[in-house]
């Protein structure tokens, strides 16, 4: 799947995947698509909790050879 | 949609106390929360410019995970609480957990606020200039002012 952007959080931890995501959308404009990496386990039901309460779109959450992928839509 | 605020008082100036108020204050301010920090008594400590010296003591810490038991009569030792110190920074360090002086920054960039509770600064005669710029110094009613709004609001 097509992304604007794209961000690497492999290897940190909680709360800075969230809080970087957070950063790394902050110059992209609605609509456009994030793509995160991270190694956390943790992230999985952080990204999804931050779409929740921020109004951005969790497009997808896979995990691929111990690497978290989501796809976050710019609200 | 009006922004959810969240308040936080920070009491504790050791190592491991002073992840918590970081962490969410700086997971909240980026889920749009609008977000105060008061830090009273040794929570001053997490203001001031050098962090290097905040500390993790094993005494009185039982619950402490250590590489082998340790006796109390052992914690005490000089140089323990250097060594437990150093221990933990590395832990932190290989399992990716921010810096404080890093988180401390993520929140300063996302615009929390740090509300410094002047009479502590007094009792302990602390000198501002130690303390970091941007910081506001307040008491018990300045904190109520914002907390008495909020949505979460914590003791730490």
């Amino acid at each position: 799947m097509n992304f604007d952007k794209e961000f690497d959080a492999s290897g940190i931890s909680c709360p800075l995947p969230i809080v970087k995501t957070k950063k790394a959308l902050a110059d992209m404009e609605s609509g456009q698509v994030l793509k995160v990496t991270a190694t956390d386990c943790g992230a999985v039901k952080d990204m999804q909790a931050f779409a929740d309460q921020t109004g951005n779109t969790l497009l997808s959450s896979t995990e691929e050879g111990g690497k978290y992928i989501f796809l976050m839509k710019k609200k | 949609m009006t922004t959810k605020k969240m308040a936080i008082i920070a009491t504790k100036g050791t190592l491991d106390m002073a992840y918590p108020p970081f962490i969410l204050a700086s997971t909240a301010a980026a889920l749009g929360y609008e977000v105060q920090v008061f830090f009273t008594f040794y929570g001053l400590q997490l203001l001031r410019k050098d962090l290097s010296d905040v500390m993790i003591s094993p005494l009185a810490n039982p619950a402490m995970p250590m590489p082998i038991p340790m006796p109390v009569m052992v914690q005490m030792l000089p140089g323990m609480e250097s060594m437990a110190t150093m221990m933990m920074k590395q832990k932190l360090k290989k399992h990716g957990v921010a810096s404080l002086q890093e988180l401390r920054d993520l929140c300063l960039e996302a615009d929390v606020k740090f509300v410094a509770c002047q009479m502590t600064v007094d009792l302990f005669e602390f000198d501002k200039s130690e303390f970091i710029d941007n910081i506001e110094y307040g008491g018990a009613a300045t904190f109520m002012g914002f907390a008495g709004d909020t949505d979460i609001c914590l003791f730490v």
